[in-house]
């Protein structure tokens, strides 16, 4: 099975004695109250699906990651994973002291042992992350309504917060065992942040020819207003799985993190979180985790081509769409029929046709999983 | 460098195509060449060895918790 990126797992997650040191300890530090989302990356952290961070970045780290997508160690590391607090917090914290990271239900969630604190650029970071510093991209709104302080520094994890889809929670550890035990030593990991079309289940099925097993892995969390609300995403794809896929073949488990929209970047990011989970392949479409039209359609394939290292093999699908004279889903590398013959994989489409209450047709979406979307009141994120 | 040597045969056709490839690098020989390959391949077939190694204790949990949740028998 493929390494986890930088050679091992980590594992910062307390246990025995030192868990119950750490929940007596919190209780008397200065605390940080977590949102959902920042939660989710100290999990992530803690639990190895970040491999190799071990806590929250340091300024020279930070630094390397904007100017030359690597951390100093020169491991590939595309998008900052960073807390940042106000000024006159950050006052209030000593370097070399520790933090109380609490959830969004005010419980420790984990320690932060405090080695940095330092300032960066907005405008600077937007650009270098988002390729842009346009307020109207959900990620460089985000970075422009950060606090002004970054803390950096290990942390340890005390309790994992749990989520409404605790079934799907599983950790690099985990899935690593349970490839393992389907006796899988390739795998093609699948980043999903939608209700599955039919081009979604002819990409997935065509990268299961090349490898032992399909791991589905739809990233739960925030997301911009539109997108499907995370229940519809699993439960369309419980159905799909259920109905269409060979079960010794495929899995599916979540990803809690946010989508950044961060376009190349995050699709170097998604494929690091893929290998660490145990993922020999990584799927990579037409424009992956970007947004509106800030990156060029294939930029999130080109920009492999600057980490040869990564050792996560990415599969790379075109555009894709049915082709009603060739009766199948095709991609313009193998159709040669033309564009009146196509019909798109639009999701805007769909979604309209579907609020509508209009059943989408079956070469656009199977349906038993627009059932299921219909079978919602509101199935979109508000 | 070693100062024990052994000698391994490898095709002549090889080893002229090492020699086409070396020339005009000051001190690059054969031998070096060949043994900084293979030091580069064992050491990049190092690296694809599983790693996992579970204690039985943390293996069972992890087993135990994959059986709950149904994702094996």
């Amino acid at each position: 099975m493929i390494q986890p990126h930088g050679g091992k797992l980590i594992d910062r997650v307390l246990k025995g004695v030192a868990l119950e040191d750490a929940e007596i300890k919190a209780k008397t530090l200065p605390g940080i109250r977590l949102d959902a989302e920042q939660t989710s990356d100290i999990e992530n952290i803690a639990t190895g699906v970040f491999s190799p961070l071990e806590g929250f970045l340091g300024e020279k780290d930070f630094r390397s990651v904007l100017d030359k997508m690597r951390l100093t160690n020169g491991l590939a590391w595309t998008i900052p994973v960073v807390l940042a607090v106000d000024k006159k917090m950050a006052d209030g914290f000593k370097i070399g002291g520790d933090i109380a990271l609490l959830n969004p239900a005010g419980e420790p969630a984990a320690i932060l042992h405090l080695t940095e604190k330092y300032g960066y650029d907005k405008n600077e970071t937007a650009q270098k992350v988002f390729g842009t510093v346009d307020p109207a991209h959900p990620g460089v709104a985000k970075i422009l309504n950060m606090p002004e302080v970054l803390l950096g520094g290990p942390l340890d994890l005390i309790r994992e917060t749990p989520t409404p889809f605790q079934k799907y929670k599983l950790s690099p550890v985990e899935t690593r065992k349970l490839f393992q035990d389907k006796g899988w030593s390739t795998v093609v990991g699948f980043q999903t942040r939608n209700t599955p079309h039919i081009g979604h289940e002819y990409v997935q099925k065509s990268a299961l020819t090349l490898v032992d097993g399909l791991f589905i892995n739809p990233v739960i969390g925030k997301k911009k207003k539109g997108d499907y609300r995370d229940e519809v995403i699993l439960s369309s794809y419980e159905e799909l799985i259920k109905n269409y896929y060979v079960p010794e073949r495929t899995t599916m488990a979540i990803l809690m993190m946010e989508m950044r929209y961060a376009g190349p970047r995050e699709a170097i990011h998604h494929a690091v979180i893929r290998k660490n989970f145990g993922c020999s392949h990584i799927i990579i479409g037409r424009d992956h985790a970007g947004v509106g039209n800030y990156y060029a359609p294939f930029a999130a394939q080109e920009i492999f081509a600057e980490f040869p290292d990564i050792e996560i093999t990415p599969l790379f699908f075109r555009s894709f769409f049915y082709c009603r004279k060739c009766g199948s889903v095709v991609s313009d590398k193998i159709c040669p029929h033309g564009k009146e013959h196509q019909i798109q994989f639009r999701g805007t489409e769909i979604r309209d046709m579907l609020l509508r209450g209009e059943y989408p047709p079956a070469e656009l979406v199977r349906p038993e999983v627009a059932k299921v979307i219909m079978d919602e009141k509101n199935p979109f994120n508000d | 460098m070693e100062k024990e040597t052994k000698t391994v045969s490898i095709p002549a056709s090889l080893y002229k195509q090492i020699e086409d490839a070396i020339r005009g690098a000051a001190g690059a020989s054969v031998a070096d060449f060949v043994t900084k390959a293979v030091r580069e391949a064992l050491e990049k077939g190092k690296k694809t060895e599983p790693e996992e190694v579970f204690s039985p204790e943390d293996e069972e949990k992890v087993k135990e918790r994959l059986k709950a949740l149904g994702y094996i028998d």
